[in-house]
């Protein structure tokens, strides 16, 4: 009995998003999409427990909610021959075992298809971030409220308006031109990349459930490594998500306060994730065409290789950030490109770099700003500065760990 | 589906052009109608005279009251406007995005038009 549940848990996990994709093209519809997966799911519920997990319970569920689903088209009347076509003759037999006939590229461009439906730019952002979740992540609504500390029933609400308008407003279901696919795909990036954040900066909330989010990331990620392997860019965010996400259990110390990079213990980071992050990168970077994920995952790569603090190649890093400066220019790479500069120099070099008016006017309000530039003159053995900046971090800082963890240095240097 | 493209626009700085920018203006136009009309999208699209020119009537006593100007003061007046039949919202945005006037700071509102049932 619990190897079943399992089994369905797992398939809903697993393969949500393409069962879904796939309903979505047949009915279009969003929501009658969502009913027929739950019938499907219900469904095996009943049967499975008896009749035995089917050998393909993904497919199972496919078929099943296709089923329910040409039902629902049969029972609405809407019997058009296209919706016909598309499930072919098979859906007419009343056998649930011609499961190997499911098109696999079929099901392929659903889940593309699907993806920037669910991100396009005529969405405003919370809105592809729920909708990306519920419908591609299948999280339920509950879920996707608790992890962004909205009520419930504005989340449903921002869901069913987001239905409202791909529908009304004839966002279409398909994937973009070429001309115009890689702002979309930009679009796509920065939706899966905001959920991962979410998940993994906890700027506010409960532990648990903000990792998930993470976990989430990483999927959709992979998911779309598998839709459009030769897109450098979505190599790029998928590694940089691994290979943050390997020092999950290290960020943290036991009484929940967060952990530089250099004093995490690096035996706790995930060498799984390591690896199959520093090999995803090293693919995208061959193929020539570097972006800001791609830069950021190769920061990321070195410090996940590099042995310890002061074995890391701090003047590659330093010169990436550079880089990355050039593709995005911002403040806060400006910031980052200091601490790798104090690191493979001198305090001084990065303090210089942090105290220049592009950097520091606009980061003023920016928490990370001022405990950087207070760790440097920490070590600089400039205490009073330091206590100062320390100071305006804690001002700044609105998360219980860090504020104790503010608290902790600033005595240092008091 | 029907879609409503509402044009905005610097509406002085139209009318303080150069007869020479305002031909160059009236042939980027041209040529963009050109392109469209080939398509065979278009069901309807005019220009409209300026705002100094608009009439906005409301409710009054005994009867509606007509006052002279715009609904809506805005940084951007509503210039023209027209009505195409495009397959979905991104071919809307794609003519919208060939407009002339978005190169130079304008913009478009995509309105798609409401279908009633019988």
């Amino acid at each position: 009995m619990l190897d079943t549940h399992q089994a369905i848990e797992n398939v809903f996990r697993n393969e949500y998003g393409k069962v879904s994709a796939s309903l979505i093209r047949i009915l279009r519809n969003f929501d009658a999409a969502e009913e027929a997966i739950q019938e499907a799911f219900a469904t095996a519920l009943l049967r499975w427990p008896t009749d035995g997990v089917p050998d393909n319970p993904a497919a199972w569920i496919t078929t099943t909610a296709r089923r329910k689903a040409i039902d629902t088209v049969r029972h609405d009347q809407v019997r058009d021959q296209k919706y016909l076509l598309i499930g072919g003759s098979q859906l007419e037999e009343d056998e649930f075992d011609m499961l190997d006939d499911i098109d696999e590229s079929l099901l392929h461009d659903d889940r593309l298809r699907l993806v920037f439906t669910c991100c396009h730019p005529a969405l405003n952002l919370d809105a592809r971030v729920a909708l990306t979740l519920r419908t591609l992540g299948g999280l339920s609504t509950t879920e996707i409220s608790q992890a962004f500390l909205v009520p419930e029933a504005t989340m449903a609400q921002r869901l069913v308006r987001a239905k409202r308008k791909i529908k009304d407003a004839g966002i279409p279901y398909s994937v973009p031109a070429d001309n115009i696919l890689p702002d979309r795909l930009e679009g796509v990036l920065v939706v899966i990349y905001l959920i991962f954040n979410e998940g993994y900066s906890a700027s506010s909330g409960n532990g648990l459930t903000r990792n998930d989010l993470s976990s989430e990331a990483v999927r959709l990620g992979q998911a779309l490594t598998e839709l459009m392997p030769d897109d450098p860019e979505v190599l790029g965010l998928l590694a940089l998500m691994l290979l943050q996400d390997s020092r999950r259990d290290s960020r943290q110390s036991p009484e929940g306060l967060p952990v530089l990079l250099e004093e995490q213990d690096r035996s706790k980071w995930d060498g799984n994730q390591i690896r199959e992050g520093v090999s995803l990168i090293e693919r995208a970077l061959q193929m020539g065409r570097p972006g800001q994920y791609q830069v950021q995952a190769a920061i990321a790569a070195i410090h996940s290789q590099a042995k310890s603090p002061e074995n890391t190649d701090w003047p590659q890093i330093a010169a990436l950030y550079g880089t990355l400066s050039q593709i995005q220019p911002s403040p806060v790479v400006e910031l980052n490109r200091a601490v790798a500069l104090a690191m493979a120099h001198s305090p001084e070099l990065g303090l210089q770099t942090m105290d220049q008016p592009e950097v520091s006017e606009p980061l003023q309000q920016y928490r990370w700003y001022h405990s950087a530039r207070a760790d440097l003159l920490r070590r600089l053995e400039r205490n009073d500065e330091a206590s100062a900046a320390y100071r305006r971090a804690l001002e700044l800082t609105t998360n219980v760990s860090e504020t104790k963890f503010l608290e902790g240095r600033l005595a240092e240097v008091s | 589906m029907k879609y409503l493209l509402l044009i905005y626009d610097n509406e002085q700085a139209n009318i303080n052009k150069s007869p020479e920018d305002m031909s160059n203006t009236m042939a980027e136009w041209n040529a963009y109608m050109d392109d469209l009309q080939k398509t065979g999208k278009i069901l309807a699209g005019e220009a409209l005279q300026p705002t100094m020119t608009a009439t906005t009537v409301r409710a009054g006593n005994p009867a509606p009251l007509a006052t002279d100007g715009p609904f809506a003061e805005t940084k951007e007046q509503l210039g023209g406007f027209f009505m195409l039949e495009a397959t979905d919202l991104d071919d809307a945005i794609a003519w919208s995005g060939k407009m002339p006037h978005i190169a130079h700071g304008g913009t478009v509102e995509i309105r798609p038009i409401m279908e009633f049932d019988q």
